[in-house]
């Protein structure tokens, strides 16, 4: 049964390196058995918060909480946390086993309890018959493994990682998703998640932090950051999306800065700079003059064609600005090359408008 | 010396025509493999020369001496070789001195690791711009002669100088350890510390700063950090540091001889008596025998014990 106290509470986190505002009055609340990422570009202030729960920093100001108890004084070793290193951190003079066993001995937990402990750590990360060999001795999919085995093995009440899955490549990577993701259902700790690959977070987590230049920008579902993002860097940051730069002249309607009038609804007032979001997918591709009753349309020119195997982008161009259609690439349909008259057509619902 | 292989006859091979040169052969790879074994030996031949004139050839009349018997007058019968002057080195006189230069000498190391070990680890954890102003401050000493700055102790020390005044000001007298083992210690942890404090630093300094957090995190305090992870990680600088204090601490000369009054405190010292004052020149030989055995001993208990990992 879920804790009802967040996990993670912090309350006007502010970290500054000198003159350097890293973290920026953060306010957060993690729920309890959550699957939680901090998402943002490097320099964004995700990692520094990240440290900032672990104990390995202290905030500048703020209140930070850990199942409700006040922690942001306490040195890491006294904080019911544990964490993934972005490059593992595993102690290079002492085997598997031994780099598990560390935290429980440190705790001065008896000979008796370590061993079932660290065996059913190992296990848990699929381990068994490595127990004996060193680091250096691994491949990164392993150490990445044992790393998770020496955090866990603590049963720690939040666990954090740092880009754990950064240094894998790509198909280790998809693979190491979803285990972590099945791992963290299994043994029902909260995950703090800190990652620059948008992908990444929207495949795992509960909820997503999005963060640039020390602020927390939104907070949300992967479907909620994807599909209303909450201004300008949050749509452009996760996946792919056309921006159209325009006014809000009216109820539901901007016009666009090609002077080109659509229905956008929002609750911005009239007057207000906006931006238009549109993911490439939601749009569609029509011969000119064939868009569908209800969707908003605009006409213009193919401008170019990308292939990317299992899609196609098509760069249509109206009236100085362009919208990237994204269409899978399915057997039959009229061949588009560039060049070509169409008409781009959406739901009315599948645009989002944001401000900066 | 010409850094290419040498020509090989050729062959009309296929496909080779367009440039005109010939194709690989397994001739060829094989005599390029020579010619690149031929370079390393030629690159390492001055310093075999170095060591065979200079270290291997001294050494055996080392030995050649040791084995042989001093005459009457003070010179050295080198026929009917014989273990008399290894036999003397039980005598009381001189293993007091051989125990008690060892002694010194691991002291001397001892401190030289305490003094050095937070100030290593000081430097190490600095931006690089402060890290290299520190290693200029810790080689200054060197830009002055080593005698010199002996001499420089011995007028710190002695019983006018500014030691004695500032023992007295703290209230516990004017001390003098001139011509006293400390004395001896002081000089030799001073002269030395900068061999201690370069290898450490270069231990400390490539350790992943992540591992001590790691530690931190997973629940070991500071001292235990220290203990189960940076200690055992610097451990190629501690041996390094520790062999290039203890070698030349054991074979002092110029310190005991300054700072210790030219008493024979210490086994350099003991050494020269033997060959210039006592004309014994076997014992001389055979202490100065096992002394080096000490000193290559160590050495490579060092590269056995990790050293490579440096």
């Amino acid at each position: 049964m879920p804790s009802a106290v967040p996990a993670v509470g912090l309350h006007r986190i502010t970290k500054r390196f000198g003159d350097v505002v890293a973290v920026d009055t953060v306010d957060l609340e993690i729920a309890d058995g959550e699957f939680f990422a901090l998402l943002g570009p490097s320099g964004c202030g995700k990692t520094t918060t990240l440290r900032l729960i672990a104990g390995l920093e202290f905030p500048t100001t703020g209140r930070l909480r850990i199942f409700g108890d006040e922690v942001g004084t306490l040195p890491p070793n006294r904080r019911p946390v544990n964490t993934v290193f972005q490059n593992y951190a595993l102690f290079p003079h002492m085997t598997a086993e031994e780099n598990v066993a560390f935290g429980l001995r440190m705790r001065k937990v008896s000979k008796a309890e370590i061993e079932p402990r660290v065996r059913d750590a190992i296990a848990l990360v699929h381990m068994e018959g490595m127990e004996q060999r060193r680091p250096d001795q691994l491949s990164g999919g392993q150490q990445q493994r044992v790393a998770l085995a020496r955090a866990l093995v603590n049963s720690p009440k939040v666990l954090l990682l740092d880009e754990p899955l950064g240094a894998l490549d790509l198909k280790l990577r998809e693979a190491m998703q979803l285990e972590l993701k099945a791992l963290q259902r299994e043994v029902g700790i909260t995950f703090v998640f800190v990652t620059h690959d948008q992908g990444e977070a929207l495949a795992m987590s509960d909820r997503i932090g999005v963060m640039d230049g020390g602020r927390l920008l939104q907070v949300g579902t992967p479907e909620e950051i994807y599909a209303r993002p909450a201004n300008r860097f949050v749509a452009d940051f996760i996946g792919h999306a056309n921006l159209l730069d325009g006014m809000v002249t009216g109820p539901d309607q901007v016009t666009l800065t090609n002077g080109i009038t659509i229905a956008a609804p929002s609750n911005i007032q009239p007057g207000g700079h906006v931006a238009v979001t549109l993911r490439p997918e939601q749009a569609l591709l029509h011969p000119w003059g064939g868009a569908p009753e209800h969707h908003t349309s605009v006409d213009g020119q193919v401008e170019q064609v990308t292939y990317l195997g299992n899609a196609l982008i098509y760069r249509v161009s109206f009236q100085w600005m362009h919208i990237d259609v994204r269409s899978e690439n399915r057997p039959g349909g009229d061949p588009v090359s560039a060049g070509d008259e169409v008409t781009v057509s959406w739901e009315p619902s599948s645009v989002a408008v944001v401000q900066d | 010396m010409t850094l290419t292989a040498p020509p090989l006859p050729t062959g009309p091979g296929p496909g080779g025509a367009g440039t005109g040169l010939p194709e690989v052969t397994p001739e060829f790879e094989r005599a390029a493999a020579r010619a690149d074994s031929r370079r390393g030996f030629l690159m390492s031949l001055p310093a075999y020369v170095y060591l065979v004139l200079f270290f291997t050839i001294p050494f055996g009349i080392v030995v050649v001496y040791s084995l042989a018997t001093r005459n009457t007058i003070g010179g050295t019968d080198l026929a009917g070789w014989n273990l008399d002057s290894y036999r003397r080195l039980a005598e009381p006189i001189v293993r007091d001195i051989l125990f008690r230069s060892v002694w010194i000498a691991m002291l001397t190391t001892l401190i030289c690791l305490v003094v050095a070990y937070p100030f290593s680890y000081f430097i190490a954890t600095r931006t690089p711009t402060i890290r290299n102003i520190l290693l200029v401050f810790v080689m200054i000493p060197f830009w002055t002669n080593f005698l010199v700055r002996n001499y420089a102790w011995r007028v710190i020390l002695g019983s006018d100088g500014p030691f004695a005044a500032v023992t007295e000001a703290l209230g516990v007298g004017r001390q003098e350890i001139l011509f006293t083992h400390s004395a001896v210690i002081l000089g030799l942890v001073y002269g030395y510390l900068p061999f201690m404090v370069l290898p450490l630093y270069a231990a400390i300094e490539r350790i992943d700063g992540s591992l001590i957090e790691a530690g931190r995190d997973l629940y070991a305090s500071g001292a235990q950090t220290f203990w189960r992870v940076l200690l055992p990680l610097s451990m190629p600088g501690v041996l390094a540091g520790s062999i290039l204090v203890f070698v030349p601490s054991l074979g002092a000369y110029v310190t005991p001889q300054i700072l210790g009054g030219g008493k024979s405190t210490m086994l350099g010292s003991y050494i020269v008596v033997q060959f210039l004052t006592a004309r014994n020149w076997p014992l001389g030989a055979s202490l100065s025998f096992v002394l080096m055995t000490v000193m290559l001993t160590a050495t490579l208990i060092y590269f056995r014990a990790g050293g490579r990992k440096l």
